[in-house]
């Protein structure tokens, strides 16, 4: 007689939204493996048709508030792109640093906050507080890197003010960049300390493989974040504004979610997929704790997410220094920064890397600049089909060793190393299994 | 257990942002988990209960299957805060209703819309009582720290009913219709210390309007710059979709 399994996880914590894991399995065969996304349907598209250029953003970053600022960053390149904007060194800097300051912040808020509770048996952060208190005030400290880059230049994080079609709309005092300077001068060694917490939990995660298919930006000049072509592990790389022939959605039989397909089944997105493509490029520091860490790509364990993601926070951090410093020996002015707009009649397309993975925004404006036609592709949405069949296959490797109460952890430790960011997701694709 | 005030987190219809704005309190967040126990938290901890005195509520009522939970929160918690633009004002998701949530669902899923439910968006208190508000996408986190400070001492939480205008005076911004913008300031409720307008953007009013806004001026001064009545319109419904002004026309 083979096992039976029924898990019904409803509403995994930890992650952002709403989810549910659900698995059956009879006499030993499993019958059904899935993550059901439950949230809200938020209708965004529909919403961004009518609106005027200058409120496209507005709007779309707020799909999420931890990915904010890179849903703002997709926006305004799509609107750049549309009217033909050109932007100049100084906006692009800033644009660059606030996207290095939100990947930190996210990612040491999912490696410290929400994964690492699993690697102490601990249910959240909060046991931890007492238990470990130095690394709490360690992931509080560089978890604020976010917001003070992001305060200094743009207002805030959540929702940024100053991020605009075309330029910059607020002009950052020396002190305020110099502030920035002194903070991340000040959590180096909180850097360092991040990669060998991390290598020293690194057993904790289960060892489990599945080949895949990796998509990201790629740039010939730097590990891409801002912007860049789309390469695909599998059928190499091809000019942004044509990411439907890589990014390919389906309909699913057994469900109403529309999955996203290259040349398999699914693809993955997010900082592995970023790894495995581009880790030449890292920097030094990057490839310091990608070496501490074991990390050698292709990596093919999508729990080693978490780890890529820590070599970001290591490589994002140095970039972070570097365009301070760039920044701090240019003329940040009116005449530098502030956005000259002429809206014409176009379709424009921003693709960016997010924490989790990269972002499609797709608008096409009228001659006045109001949006006709808006297509947003969301990170997580691309990793759903994935994060199934990661399951599918995980599912019956361990069902005869391990009891269903560690199965279901180890899956939703699976489902949180891909970082889910669910309320973003839900705009365009749900899942309903029956 | 301690005696220590229970407090839980939910999110209906929304970013999640305003539960972020919360983890963004670093400098203050040790003192919070020592004044108070944080029993629901779905975006950072494992732990649910039932037993909580405190309930921030983030997002707008869009589906009547939440119904059943908020009103379930509503008997569990003795006190209610609506929390964040979402779930005071129904926020940016109103935007659908105007556009006509049949319409929008099309356009979004099609010709599968009728696999999912919604409604159109409101604030929660169109479905449970709410005793306080935290205004706001986001919400400023001085606001959230008086709001837990004032239900910890057991007082009223002191919230601004007066115009963005004020704080934007008192930043001594210049008033963006001098440079040839508009902003809803004037009738917009103040106490994001005029957050928008102090970094090159325009006031929305994502805080909502003030309990009694003087909207006929407001208009007044929109048209004396060459607005549009579509124009007008649009800004009120960006955030104020439930507000009556908006639904004037």
């Amino acid at each position: 007689m083979g096992k039976n399994l029924d898990i019904n996880v409803h509403h995994l914590t930890r992650v952002e939204g709403h989810g549910n894991i659900v698995v059956r399995a009879v006499n030993g065969k499993v019958e059904q493996c899935a993550l059901n996304i439950v949230e809200a349907p938020r209708v965004f598209e529909s919403m961004i048709e009518g609106l005027s250029w200058r409120d496209t953003a507005i709007l779309t970053c707020r799909i999420c508030g931890i990915c904010s600022v890179g849903h703002t960053n997709a926006s305004i390149q799509a609107t750049d792109d549309a009217f033909g904007l050109k932007i100049t060194p100084e906006v692009l800097a800033i644009r660059k640093l606030m996207m290095m300051a939100e990947e930190i912040q996210s990612h040491v808020l999912h490696v410290y906050f929400l994964a690492a509770p699993d690697a102490f048996a601990a249910p959240s952060v909060i046991p931890l507080a007492a238990s470990h208190p130095d690394v709490v005030v360690r992931a509080l400290k560089l978890k604020k890197i976010g917001n003070v880059v992001c305060e200094a230049l743009a207002g805030r994080h959540v929702h940024p003010i100053s991020m605009v079609p075309g330029g910059w709309s607020y002009v950052p005092p020396k002190s305020a960049l110099l502030r920035i300077k002194e903070y991340l001068q000040a959590c180096g060694k909180d850097i360092d300390a991040t990669v060998d917490i991390v290598a020293s939990i690194k057993d904790k995660f289960p060892n489990f493989e599945r080949q895949r298919e990796d998509v990201s930006l790629t740039c010939p000049d730097e590990y891409a974040f801002y912007n860049g072509n789309l390469k695909s592990s599998k059928t190499g790389v091809i000019d942004y504004h044509d990411y439907g022939k890589f990014i390919k959605e389906k309909c699913v039989e057994h469900s109403t979610s529309k999955h996203v397909h290259n040349v398999e089944e699914s693809l993955a997105v997010g900082a592995l997929s970023r790894f495995n493509n581009n880790h030449p490029q890292l920097n030094a520091r990057g490839q310091a704790a990608a070496r501490k860490l074991g990390l050698k790509a292709p990596c093919y364990n999508p729990y080693a997410n978490n780890f890529a993601q820590t070599v970001e926070i290591a490589h994002c951090f140095d970039e972070a220094m570097k365009l301070v410093d760039q920044l701090l020996k240019m003329d940040l002015s009116e005449a530098t920064l502030s956005p000259a707009v002429k809206p014409k009649a176009g379709r424009g397309v921003g693709l960016t890397e997010v924490p989790r993975g990269t972002l499609v925004h797709d608008y096409t404006y009228d001659e006045k600049g109001v949006c006709t036609k808006a297509n947003c592709i969301i990170p997580t949405g691309m990793n759903l089909g994935n994060i199934d069949r990661d399951m599918q296959k995980y599912v019956p490797e361990v069902i005869n060793t391990r009891t269903q109460e560690q199965i279901a952890h180890d899956l939703e430790m699976l489902v949180r190393a891909y970082d889910p960011c669910i309320s973003c997701s839900v705009h365009l694709l749900d899942v309903k299994w029956v | 257990m301690s005696g220590k005030p229970r407090i839980a987190f939910f999110s209906f219809t929304s970013c999640e942002g305003c539960q972020l704005q919360v983890l963004n309190c670093e400098d203050e967040m040790l003192d919070i988990l020592a004044a108070v126990d944080i029993v629901n938290f779905r975006e950072a901890i494992d732990d649910r209960h039932d037993d909580y005195d405190i309930a921030f509520v983030e997002g707008a009522f869009s589906r009547q299957c939440d119904r059943a939970e908020l009103e379930h929160i509503r008997t569990c918690a003795k006190i209610v805060v609506a929390f964040g633009a979402c779930a005071t004002t129904g926020g940016l998701n109103v935007l659908k209703n105007f556009r006509g949530v049949e319409k929008a669902m099309k356009a979004v899923y099609g010709d599968r819309a009728g696999w999912y439910e919604t409604v159109p968006a409101q604030p929660i208190e169109a479905i449970i009582k709410v005793d306080h508000r935290i205004y706001g996408c986001p919400p400023h986190k001085g606001e959230f720290l008086e709001v837990v400070k004032s239900l910890l001492a057991g007082r009223k939480p002191q919230i601004p009913d007066y115009p963005v205008c004020v704080e934007c005076k008192l930043k001594e911004n210049v008033c963006l219709y001098h440079k040839g913008q508009y902003c809803m300031g004037v009738v917009a409720r103040a106490g994001c210390t005029a957050w928008c307008p102090s970094y090159g953007g325009r006031c929305y009013a994502c805080r909502g309007l003030i309990s009694d806004p003087n909207s006929r001026a407001a208009k007044d001064i929109l048209n004396e710059f060459g607005l549009t009545v579509e124009q007008i319109m649009g800004e009120f419904q960006l955030f104020n979709g439930c507000n009556d002004v908006a639904k004037q026309y």
